[in-house]
């Protein structure tokens, strides 16, 4: 039986750092894109970002507005599922404890969704504490549209599924709901570190 | 909001009969596949499929829903995982040779 899919067992760069998690390999300058729908064609016009579900609130923010927030320059390691890890990746944007920042939350858990229907979920812990960001740069540069943009999540401590592409919103749930790849039978939670990738193993 | 059309990502579903073979036992380009999400109809072999994903992706060719999810995970004991989410595959119908008919 051949494996059809790029499979989770990584044999390739290795580091020695202890940056690499288990069964990772280092990609090296190439970012590797993967998609699993049409990339969407973002209106920025007409494009915001909400903070909404269980909250008291609505927050929502129009592309004039999301630029104008405070950004910062973030460095961090990525470690997608599929086993290739990429280090040191500079990016640009608002700390999700910025856009969190008044919301009385009836939930401990959030669906990130986006342009194109995807969703992913997350202990809403997971998203403070400067542990993740929506970012709208990467290299010095706007975001591309594969890569994400013009904003897309990103949660680095958790596989790179959970950085969720063309991110609309964050919506709060009272309980944890299975986003589009842990329907899928992936991890609720997607810790690298702890080689999470499936459900159950 | 639209798509922008990225064919350099996008497969015919014709490149999942091989795969699929690990879990049918017919090939299953011809079959005809219904969408759960706006019933089109059309042979699974042109839908549209997404390779570059931890899942292969088959989507409908008219309304891009997801009509099926596919991995196939191989492990070190020489088995592999395989894994399918058929929940957007609302009807799938395929001629197969009938049981115990003459040649
Ligand atoms: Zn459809």
């Amino acid at each position: 039986m051949s494996t059809t899919t790029r499979g989770f067992s990584g044999r390739r760069r290795q580091r020695t750092d202890g940056r690499l998690p288990p069964g990772q390999y280092d990609v090296g300058d190439a970012f590797p894109v993967l998609s699993a729908g049409p990339t969407p064609r973002v209106d920025l016009g007409t494009w915001d970002l909400t903070v909404q579900g269980q909250v008291d609130h609505v927050a929502r923010w129009t592309w004039e507005d999301f630029t104008a927030l405070p950004h910062e320059d973030i460095t961090v390691d990525l470690h997608c599922v599929t086993a290739w890890s990429k280090f040191d990746t500079r990016w640009r944007g608002v700390s999700l404890d910025t856009l969190l920042e008044g919301i009385s939350p009836g939930g401990s858990f959030v669906s990130a969704f986006c342009d194109g229907g995807y969703t992913t979920n997350l202990p809403l812990a997971d998203l403070t504490g400067g542990r993740a960001w929506a970012v709208d740069g990467y290299g010095g540069a706007p975001l591309e549209p594969v890569h994400g943009g013009p904003v897309r999540l990103l949660v680095p401590h958790l596989y790179l599924w959970k950085s969720a592409k063309w991110l609309r919103g964050i919506a709060v749930t009272e309980h944890d709901e299975p986003g589009f790849w842990e329907r899928f039978g992936y991890h609720g939670y997607g810790d690298p570190w702890r080689e999470q990738r499936y459900a159950g193993g | 909001m639209t798509s922008i059309d990225t064919p350099d990502r996008r497969l015919d579903g014709n490149a999942l009969a091989g795969p699929l073979l690990e879990l049918f036992t017919i090939d299953l380009s011809a079959a005809m596949a219904t969408c759960v999400h706006c019933d089109g109809t059309a042979p699974l072999g042109e839908q549209q499929l997404y390779a570059d994903a931890p899942a292969l992706v088959l989507r409908c060719r008219d309304c891009t829903g997801v009509l099926l999810r596919y991995s196939a995970d191989s492990h070190s004991t020489g088995i592999a995982t395989v894994r399918a989410d058929l929940s957007g595959l609302r009807l799938l119908v395929a001629h197969v040779p009938a049981a115990g008919a003459s040649r």
